[in-house]
Order: C-alpha cells, then sequence, then structure tokens
C-alpha cells in the first residue's frame, strides 16, 4: 500500500468484526472517545451517589423541620449549605431533593417514551387515516405551548391527588401529577421520529418477510421494527430526562409543581429570587446541582448519539 | 400560493377550537376563582351564589365555553336569582372580539388587560430577538468556516454548555454578579428589578438600563441553541456541488457566504425563530417573574393562580393564533428561501 497511515476505514472495521466485538462492545468503544461524555457519566453517578448516600447521614424529617429561630442562616459547620426562609437544613434538602427530582426525570422520560414510541409506531406502521388522525393530534399538542400547559396542568391537578406512602416514605401527591404531567407534555418530538422510522423500516424486506410467514402485527411492531429503531429512542430518552428535570424545576420554581414540605431541587428555589441580595446560599446550592445534572445527562446523550449512529467508524486498538 | 393560504388557514380553524375546548375545560376544574374575592374574609355562602350566578360560573362547562365562544347576548339569564331567567347576557364571544371580563382585577376586560402587558413583552422581546440573531448567526458561522480549530471547540463547547442552562439559573447568577455584587464592589451595577426606577420614572435610558440582564439571560440560552444549528447547517451547505461551483468561477469567499451559502443556511434559522416568536408573545413567564417584568409572562402566572379564566384563555389562544400564523409565514419564506420548495 501506498498510504500505510492513516488505517483506512473497511480496515478498522474488518478488524473489529475479526475481533467479535458485541453491540454492547462496540457502542461503549465509541462512546468512551467522547471525553464529555465520559465525564458526563461520572458526574451523573456522584450525583446520584450524593442523593442516596447522603440518606445515611440525614433523615427525611430533619429536612423537614421548621425553626423559624434560625431562619436565612449562611453556611455554617452545622449547616454547611445554610438554612432556607423557614430555618430548613438546605444541605439534607438538597439531598432528599435530589431523590425526588431525578426520580421525576427517570419516570417522566418513561411516560414520554411510553407515549411517544406508541403513538410514532402505530401511526407509522397502519398509516393511513390512523396515521393522520394521531399526527393530527402531535400537531395539535405542538401547537400548546409546553410551559403554559405545564403550568394549568400543574396547578390543576397537584392539590387533587391525595399524599401517598412508598417505600415508607411520604410523597406530596404532586410530585405524581408533576411526572406524569411533564410525560405527557413532552413526547411530540419523539413520536415524529419514530414515526417516520416506522416508515421506512415497514418497507423493509424483513418486515415483508415477517409477514409472509404469518407474523401477527404486534410481534412485528415490537419484536421486529421497534429494535431497529432503538437508537434514536435511547437519546431522545436520554435528553428527555433532563428536559423533565428542567420542566420540574421551571414549574416548582413558579409555584404550581411539587408542593412542599416534600423538596425538589426545583421548588427550593421558589421565591429564592427574593433573597438574591441577602441570602444567596439559597439558589446557588439546588441551582448548581441543577446545572451540573442536565449537563452531564446532555453530554451522555451527545455521546450516546455518536456512539448508536451506525454510521460513525470506530478506531478500535 | 394564495390558495395554498387559505388552506391552511381553513385547516387551522378546527386544530384552534379543539385547542381552546380543552384547555377551557382544564382551567374550568383548576381552582376556585371566588375564593380569593373576598379579600382576607372568606366569602359567604350566600354572596357565593350570586357571585357565581352574576359571573355565570353556576353553569354546566359547556354552556359556559359556548357563552364564552359565542357570548350569551341572544338569550335571557336568570340575574337575580328567583329562576326565571330575566336579564338579557352583556357577552359577545369570542368570535366577536370580546374575551370576556378579568374575574381578578374588577371590571377590566381581559383584552384591555392584555393589551397593557402586551406593548411591555413586546419592548423585551423585540430587542432580545433581534440580538439573539445577530449573535447566533455570526457566531454560528465564525465557527463554522474554522472548523476544528481552538476557537470552534471553545465556540461548540461553550454553545453545548449555555444551551443545557435553565434559564433560571442564568438569571439569578448573573443577577447576583452584575447586580448585587458590582454594587458591593463598588463598580457601576445593573438595576434587578422591574421597567424603571421609579424616582427617575420611565424613561428610555431607565428602560434600557433594566433590560440588560433579562435579555442577556435569555440570549445565553437561545444564542447557544441557535448557533448550534446554524453551525451544522453551515458545515453541510459548504460541502455542496453550488458552493463549489461559486468559489470555482472566481467569487470570493464573502460574496459565496452573503450571496450563495447564507441564504440555504438560514432555513433551521427560520424554523426555529418561527417556533419562537409565538411564546415571545406570551412572554418568558420565569424571566418576568425574576427580573418583576410587568408584561405578558407575569400577567399569565399572576392570573393563573388565582383561576382568572378569561385571562388566562385570552393569553393563551392569543399564542395558539400565534403559532398558527407563524407557522404559515415560516414555510412561505422557506418558499422564498428555497426555490425547491413549492406548495400546491
Amino acid at each position: 500500500m501506498a498510504i500505510p497511515n492513516p488505517e483506512n476505514p473497511p480496515a478498522a472495521i474488518a478488524r473489529i468484526e475479526k475481533t467479535q466485538l458485541t453491540f454492547i462492545q462496540l457502542v461503549w468503544l465509541r462512546f468512551k472517545r467522547h471525553k464529555m461524555a465520559v465525564a458526563g457519566i461520572i458526574s451523573l453517578i456522584l450525583l446520584v451517589l450524593f442523593a442516596i448516600l447522603g440518606t445515611a447521614f440525614t433523615t427525611e424529617a430533619y429536612s423537614n423541620i421548621t425553626d423559624t429561630s434560625i431562619r436565612l442562616m449562611p453556611p455554617s459547620h452545622e449547616h454547611p449549605f445554610g438554612t432556607d426562609t423557614v430555618g430548613r437544613d438546605i444541605l439534607s434538602r438538597t439531598i432528599y431533593g435530589g431523590q425526588i427530582s431525578l426520580m421525576i426525570g427517570l419516570i417522566a422520560m418513561a411516560v414520554e417514551v411510553v407515549v411517544g414510541v406508541l403513538i410514532g409506531a402505530i401511526a407509522g406502521y397502519y398509516g393511513g387515516i390512523i396515521d393522520s388522525l394521531l399526527m393530527r393530534f402531535t400537531e395539535a399538542m405542538f401547537n400548546i405551548p409546553q410551559i403554559p400547559l405545564l403550568l394549568v396542568l400543574g396547578k390543576l391537578l397537584a392539590d387533587k391527588v391525595p399524599p401517598l406512602n412508598l417505600f415508607g416514605r411520604e410523597f406530596s401527591g404532586s410530585v405524581i401529577v408533576i411526572m406524569v404531567v411533564i410525560g405527557l407534555t413532552s413526547w411530540m418530538g419523539l413520536a415524529r421520529i419514530v414515526r417516520a422510522n416506522f416508515l421506512s423500516l415497514k418497507e423493509r424486506e424483513f418486515v415483508t418477510a415477517a409477514h409472509c410467514i404469518g407474523t401477527r402485527n404486534g410481534p412485528i411492531i415490537f419484536g421486529h421494527i421497534l429494535p431497529n429503531t432503538m437508537a434514536p429512542i435511547i437519546v431522545s430518552a436520554t435528553l428527555g430526562v433532563a428536559n423533565a428535570i428542567i420542566s420540574e424545576a421551571y414549574v416548582s420554581f413558579l409555584g404550581v409543581g411539587v408542593r412542599p414540605p416534600t423538596a425538589t431541587w426545583g421548588n427550593m428555589l421558589n421565591g429564592a429570587y427574593q433573597y438574591i441580595e441577602s441570602a444567596p446560599w439559597l439558589w446557588i446550592f439546588p441551582g448548581i446541582l441543577i446545572v451540573l445534572t442536565v449537563l452531564s445527562i446532555n453530554f451522555i446523550g451527545d455521546g450516546l448519539r455518536d456512539a448508536l449512529d451506525p454510521h460513525s467508524l470506530v478506531e478500535s486498538k | 400560493m394564495g390558495r395554498y393560504i387559505i388552506r391552511r388557514l381553513l385547516q387551522a380553524i378546527p386544530l384552534l377550537l379543539i385547542i381552546s375546548i380543552v384547555i377551557f375545560l382544564l382551567l374550568q376544574s383548576s381552582g376556585d376563582p371566588l375564593a380569593t374575592m373576598g379579600g382576607r374574609r372568606t366569602v359567604r355562602p350566600e354572596d357565593r351564589a350570586r357571585l357565581a350566578r352574576q359571573l355565570g360560573l353556576d353553569k354546566p362547562v359547556y354552556k359556559q365555553y359556548i357563552y364564552w365562544l359565542a357570548g350569551n347576548d341572544w338569550l335571557k339569564i336568570d340575574f337575580d336569582g328567583d329562576g326565571i331567567p330575566e336579564t338579557t347576557g352583556t357577552r359577545k364571544g369570542v368570535l366577536r372580539g370580546d374575551f370576556g371580563t378579568s374575574l381578578v382585577s374588577r371590571g377590566k376586560s381581559a383584552l384591555s388587560l392584555i393589551g397593557e402587558r402586551l406593548p411591555n413583552t413586546l419592548i423585551l422581546m423585540i430587542p432580545a430577538e433581534i440580538i439573539m440573531l445577530i449573535f447566533a448567526l455570526s457566531i454560528g458561522i465564525y465557527s463554522a468556516l474554522r472548523q476544528y480549530t481552538w476557537v470552534d471547540q471553545v465556540v461548540t463547547t461553550g454553545s453545548f454548555i449555555g444551551y443545557s442552562m435553565p434559564i433560571f439559573f442564568i438569571a439569578l447568577a448573573s443577577m447576583y454578579l452584575f447586580a448585587v455584587n458590582f454594587r458591593k464592589w463598588g463598580l457601576p451595577y445593573l438595576p434587578t428589578v422591574g421597567m424603571f426606577d421609579p424616582k427617575v420614572g420611565k424613561t428610555f435610558g431607565q428602560v434600557v438600563l433594566h433590560m440588560v440582564l433579562p435579555i442577556f439571560s435569555m440570549s445565553v440560552v437561545s444564542v447557544s441553541a441557535y448557533s448550534r444549528y446554524v453551525r451544522s447547517q453551515m458545515l453541510e451547505v459548504n460541502n455542496q456541488d453550488y458552493i463549489r461551483t461559486a468559489h470555482a468561477k472566481g467569487l470570493t469567499d464573502r460574496q459565496v457566504l452573503i450571496g450563495h451559502a447564507l441564504k440555504n443556511a438560514a432555513i433551521p434559522i427560520v424554523t426555529l425563530v418561527g417556533i419562537e416568536i409565538p411564546f415571545l408573545l406570551g412572554g418568558a413567564v420565569v424571566t418576568e417573574t425574576i427580573f418583576g417584568w410587568p408584561g405578558m409572562g407575569r400577567l399569565f402566572i399572576d392570573h393563573l393562580t388565582r383561576s382568572d379564566t378569561p385571562v388566562v384563555m385570552g393569553i393563551l389562544m392569543l399564542i395558539s393564533v400565534a403559532v398558527v400564523v407563524c407557522q404559515l409565514i415560516t414555510d412561505i419564506v422557506y418558499a422564498w428561501l428555497d426555490p425547491r420548495i413549492r406548495y400546491s
């Protein structure tokens, strides 16, 4: 060969095929090259550990104790992150609030994925009148601005669901409402992606083959076509977690999201702007935690997008 | 083209009707506007019944919706509670331009409340959008033309971080730095809340000064998002054959950029701006709340929390109509930017 270096792509592919990497290994290999994505994973793990391991040092009851004689105390040895407007310890509230915020992100994403994939898959697979009805509906949902809709729904429902007990803990019913509502107002983009993929995949030979051997529609949709469109779904789902955490923060920040005493990073910021001068620790700590989480997840999503793209090549060692 | 526009507008009518029904139903069950009407005192049951009757809140939801949509001046309603309808209704309905009377700011029509706030929001949003576009286009194009240099790396990473930032964090942090700490350090500092200093009055200089921080906060997020699109679109356009042709026939880089590349690179920006403008009309709820800007966003959240259906419906319908109109304008601009796109 005239040009020994850099190695041409087909050779690189051949070498990967020779070493018999599984799909997961291949994705990880590509993902690893994305330094910011790896940093994102590490910092996300640290954030999750903060929210989980923190519970060993403090209790939820402690995070909800109000003592107005120590309200708005700056960070000190006793209260490392200071205290809020009614004297609650901000450190322990960021720990328990973090659990709720992360949980809201994950479950809202799950709702988003289920609704988005179902609507996209059904519209794309069946086509015709079903497709145009579902897509008109998707379009209508797109036309309603999301934040105002979230605010309306949050206000409407957050007080109506009674508090519930889960894992021995009391959750404000508004947590459930916010998770579902965020999920139900954010699936439209995903539905469009899934539909577009289904439209092209359903014409492929393997789908015709599945039809020929008598496979029913359900197994074709979920067993044959869906696995081939996982990459964009995974990327959307990852970014969906970050968006859900931000949406929760917006709604709770404005006071119509998750109701106290249950803490979230978002509702800890509610009203904090009024103390911007006298008590900056009210917003700095939960604010930085939200930013770090969202940034980490977005970097991971970006890395996954590259790693899952079948067209991206890998330089393996 | 004319027929296309008419068809699109006709298609929008059922869409807007459905949106209005859904939002109306949601708002009807979202709270009790009568609860706060007595100020600090609780409202007596007989007063409550009388108020509900006079405001039409005792009617079933579908009737309330019809009154909202088409008015009630074509029928008689029972005003004094004796069970006999005797007074002719006064509402004209949205279809005839009457959005009803605010339940919170008594005696003011929803439309006049919106009319008071809309200019404030526009004063903030139009310069904001122009600044965002200028910065996004120049940053995006600059970094695309210098792909993989350190400038490009810094811009790409920076815009990724900026685009992940929640606006409230940027708003609070910039307020803390440029207003609170600059004052503490004795530097010239920026004002934080409101549209003008009441001691000075609503002068041009004051309003501009109060706009700096809100516009900065909104721009950080939007410029980051926009410039990423501009950069990737610019990179794609630069690889096209017609750009090579333009270079080959001896045009300068500047001529190629302005005369050939920019028009195609602008298409995703048109989409983004088309999506964003309607929401700008609705005001940035969070930004306006933090900076105490008396615009549409705060009108919305203040009246939503007090269940003021006519005002909230008015704002949401205004945004929805704006969405439809902006989408149509976007599509028309597409056809102008890219002659290959034709509508029939």
